[in-house]
């Protein structure tokens, strides 16, 4: 509908998937530098919403659709729920796979360190799913919100 | 007393966000004050946890030899930002639908239940 | 009318908040930190990562994540629901 200039459009098409890679990057190492899953994926819903406002919300239908936003948050929320109940030989929530040597096993150096990727038991993997989650949230606000704005404002000047 | 500046400072953004809330009568105004009120909450709930001279508690290459702030304050101010964000999306969207029924986003013209 | 009475009491309401923030600790010295420091000490060896904020986020206070997890999703229900279009 009310499309950009060809500067934007542009600037745009270059820039999206650095921001996106960026949001992805703060999510994965979560457990060693600041940042998380809730930080990171409100970095990443802010490249979706420089997409809606660049092409409006008709224009942005090639890029992103509701559908897929709503299944990967559905995803995101059930497995955060079942690591949740892995644990529960001992009690909810337990960390059953920090120190063991499997996936996410390793111990980290006591006192001041670099990081190693491969530590963090369940934390990590949580920080991933809660990612997925808040990512796919924003994205469908985002759209359903535009969506109903160009509906009302079409309405407004036929009447 | 001006040690104590970060508290004054929640002080004025609450009492400005209820200023707001009282005397303006456009919604997006109204909205934007409640807004003001969660923001005043959540710098006050930083605060608390300060001690001088400390660094950030992380380990990943940390400078040697200083103490860390507390952390918790700040596990409880992310779960309270993120309440914060579902709040203003509802509350938009009610607006929203405001508008498209009765034309207009003054609340001294919105008060009878319209079909 | 009703407006002048709710400005004096938030005029009452800001000077008392502002004798409150000026009769608080000095800024720096919080009161009890047992158990911030219980967690500096044994995050590390307890859960092998080195962001202490998201070990307490996610596996010392777990439950207040999946609270707010829930109450996105709502939110995000809710939102949906407003803005069907009913067919007739």
């Amino acid at each position: 509908m009310n499309e950009m200039s060809r500067i934007v459009r542009t600037i745009t098409t270059l820039i999206y998937g650095f921001i996106m890679i960026y949001g992805f990057y703060i999510i994965v190492h979560g457990h060693l530098t600041p940042g998380g899953g809730f930080q990171g994926g409100a970095i990443v819903a802010s490249a979706f919403a420089l997409l809606v406002v660049t092409y409006g919300n008709q224009g942005s239908k090639k890029f992103l659709s509701e559908d897929i936003f709503s299944l990967i948050e559905t995803t995101g929320l059930v497995l955060f729920i079942a690591f949740a109940f892995f644990g529960l030989g001992i009690t909810f929530f337990y960390n059953f796979m920090a120190n063991s040597g499997g996936l996410f096993g390793n111990s980290a150096v006591a006192g001041i360190n670099a990081g190693d990727l491969n530590t963090g038991g369940t934390v990590t993997i949580m920080n991933m799913a809660v990612g997925l989650e808040v990512l796919a949230a924003f994205g469908v606000i985002i759209l359903t919100m535009s969506a109903g704005s160009e509906i009302i404002s079409k309405k407004k000047e036929n009447s | 007393m001006i040690g104590n500046f970060p508290y004054l400072a929640v002080a004025l953004l609450i009492g400005l966000g209820i200023y707001t809330l009282i005397y303006k009568r456009n919604l997006i105004k109204i909205a934007i004050g409640i807004t003001l009120i969660e923001n005043g909450v959540n710098l006050f709930l930083i605060t608390l946890g300060y001690r001088k001279g400390a660094i950030a508690p992380i380990f990943t290459q940390a400078p040697e030899g200083l103490k860390m702030v507390l952390p918790t304050p700040q596990a409880l101010t992310l779960t309270s930002i993120v309440i914060g964000v579902a709040t203003t999306a509802l509350i938009l969207s009610v607006a929203m639908i405001i508008f498209k029924k009765y034309g207009t986003l003054d609340t001294d013209e919105v008060r009878r239940l319209k079909e | 009318m009703k407006k002048t009475i709710f400005g004096i009491a938030l005029i009452f309401f800001i000077a008392f908040m502002i004798l409150a923030a000026a009769g608080m600790r000095p800024f720096g010295e919080p009161a009890f930190s047992e158990m911030d420091d219980y967690y500096i000490d044994n995050a590390q060896s307890e859960t092998g990562a080195n962001n202490v904020v998201t070990t307490i986020v996610f596996d010392y206070r777990g439950f207040d994540t999946l609270g707010e997890a829930t109450v996105l999703f709502t939110a995000v229900l809710g939102v949906t629901a407003l803005f069907r279009e009913v067919s007739k």
